[in-house]
């Protein structure tokens, strides 16, 4: 691809979307401990943003606050706003659980349920009232998560039977069943092989255009691998964000490029 | 030993047949420890097994099985021993039927809702329950139990099975109430947290989540517990009398296996004789009894338990 082409594709690319998640100067604090501090930012639609930086920069408490997983920490508090569609996320009037069917999340650590394959993915949409075909959904879902060939003849097996990387497969097919409009993962890869790696980051490239994804991740050569935008965080601060490339190649803040080139962390 | 000699190279020496005189020792003495209540378990089996033969010599096993009446100290005797039985039965059931659904509630409210503080304090209150000696428990069946009762009931008896059951239930509720919640604190909280992730409420993943992941630990209480309903005597001695009765209902006097027990070991019934005798074709079948569901609880506990790291 010519670099003129290349230029317009991505400026074509930025110009198709709009912005599902906004973050207002948003704060998360732990008993009035400050993990997360006034950071702002915007999630675009359709593309995969990555959170970088080093342990305990609260990277994933920022994720966990975006589909209010931090409601489960005994005293959490959040300040700032974050909207979605327009709408604060932790308005008074909104719903937790609302919030969780629409924003999905995949963990470090895969954590199918103790049951088999198929339920795995049917229960999430069976409490929520999906009155379409089961089987369609289980078989378009675990296709989305590129499982179905590996498991289409044992469903009904458990799902503690699959390896590690198809666990983690099976955690994103449960995820996606549930058609929500943004996706949050968790260092995904961070308890995976190489091969397994590689398998969840081509899935990210296919699943990029159905949905938004923001990916938490340390290792960096991911970030640049998969990401179109890119967050560094430390203590708590969000340094630096914009498009990866920007970030990985001319970083504006030296932190950033001093963390980039691995010079900590 | 060896004098040690750091960082002048590499050197292993190996003393062939060391004795630690004091390790021995210690090994032996807590073997023996070991090996005494083993000891004091077979001799009570043997002893059940020896006085009971005895008992099915003179009378036959059919006989005492499914035999409908048992009168062991009048004549003409019988020895069937179906109203002990059912006794310890209905007394079973009824506790069952309260202790479990109100300590599988309380074991779900501790570890799924209640916060941590709320934990601690109530906890140690219901494990304190546990304490109380079952003489109380018997004495409280008695008088406030049964007048209750009897505001609903009026023809309720003083003895009665009823009230007997109640306070077994309330006795065994800690039991199911603690080892549930542990149970279900077990069950790791990133399945939790998956469960919410997809929009679960907390209903929902108690009901469908938490609950059958821990579900070999819950069923193995409530068999724990059940057993110890059974073997419950004193609450059951005083409150629900001592009239062996195959009846069905709950409002009279019955008597349970053990309560039996207790009105023989504490009579003048002369030792060698047949009535003598029953306490131990009795007290083995209760042995039986328990000894059966905790190998149950015991198979549950290994068959049914998730692996998780």
């Amino acid at each position: 691809m010519a670099l003129a082409e290349f230029v317009d594709a991505t400026t074509e690319k930025k110009q198709t979307t709009e912005a599902v998640l906004e973050l207002q100067e948003v704060s998360v604090l732990y008993s009035g401990k400050a993990a997360v501090k006034k950071v702002s930012c915007t999630i675009w639609r359709n593309r995969i943003t990555a959170i970088i930086g080093p342990s305990g920069c609260g990277k994933s408490t920022l994720l966990r606050s975006l589909n209010r997983m931090n409601d489960f920490v005994d005293g959490v508090t959040i300040e700032g706003q974050i909207l979605f569609a327009g709408q604060n996320l932790y308005g008074e009037a909104v719903d937790p659980v609302e919030v969780r069917r629409r924003i999905g999340m995949v963990f470090q650590k895969p954590n199918p349920f103790p049951k088999s394959i198929y339920n795995n993915i049917s229960w999430g949409p069976s409490i929520n009232g999906y009155s379409g075909s089961m089987d369609e959904l289980v078989e378009r879902s675990l296709q989305q998560a590129a499982l179905w060939e590996e498991v289409k003849d044992r469903l009904q097996e458990s799902a503690l039977n699959l390896s590690g990387g198809q666990q983690q497969r099976l955690c994103i097919a449960r995820a996606l069943a549930m058609e929500p409009q943004v996706l949050l993962m968790d260092e995904p890869c961070s308890a995976l092989d190489p091969i397994s790696t590689a398998h969840i980051e081509d899935l990210m490239f296919e699943l990029q255009s159905r949905y938004t994804m923001v990916i938490v991740t340390h290792n960096m050569q991911q970030a640049a691998r998969v990401s179109d935008y890119t967050a560094f965080m430390e203590m708590g601060n969000l340094i630096e964000f914009g498009e990866t490339d920007q970030i990985f190649t001319r970083p504006e803040k030296k932190r950033t490029e001093e963390y980039v080139t691995g010079r900590f962390g | 030993m060896s004098d040690f000699t750091p960082n002048t190279g590499l050197s292993f020496s190996i003393h062939k047949g060391v004795t630690r005189w004091g390790e021995t020792a210690i090994k032996f003495w807590l073997g023996s420890c070991t090996a005494l209540s083993l000891f004091t378990t077979a001799a009570i089996v043997v002893l059940l097994l020896v006085e009971s033969f005895d008992f099915f010599m003179a009378v036959s096993p059919i006989d005492f099985f499914f035999g409908t009446r048992w009168v062991p100290l009048l004549k003409p005797s019988s020895y069937g021993v179906l109203p002990l039985l059912w006794g310890t039965m209905q007394i079973t059931i009824g506790a069952a039927l309260i202790a479990i659904p109100l300590g599988l509630a309380s074991a779900i409210y501790l570890s799924e809702y209640a916060s941590n503080q709320v934990r601690a304090w109530i906890k140690p209150i219901l494990e304190l329950l546990a304490g109380i000696p079952t003489v109380v428990y018997g004495y409280f069946a008695l008088t406030f139990v049964t007048p209750m009762l009897r505001h609903v009931v009026p023809d309720i008896q003083v003895f009665n099975a009823l009230s007997a059951a109640i306070v077994v239930g309330i006795m065994i509720l800690p039991t199911i109430a603690t080892l549930s919640d542990n149970a279900l604190r077990a069950v790791p909280d990133s399945l939790r947290q998956a469960a919410y992730a997809i929009g679960a409420t907390s209903y929902e993943v108690t009901t469908s989540i938490v609950v059958p992941a821990g579900l070999s630990g819950v069923m193995a209480s409530f068999l724990l517990a059940i057993s110890r309903a059974i073997g419950e005597t004193m609450a059951v001695t005083l409150a629900a009398g001592q009239t062996p009765n195959l009846s069905l209902g709950m409002l009279g006097s019955i008597e349970t296996m053990t309560a039996y027990i207790v009105q023989i070991s504490i009579g003048d019934t002369p030792s060698g004789s047949i009535a003598y005798q029953t306490l131990f074709a009795v007290a083995a079948l209760l042995f039986f009894i328990t000894l059966m569901i905790n190998v149950i609880s015991q198979w549950i506990l290994g068959r049914f338990r998730e692996v998780y790291d």
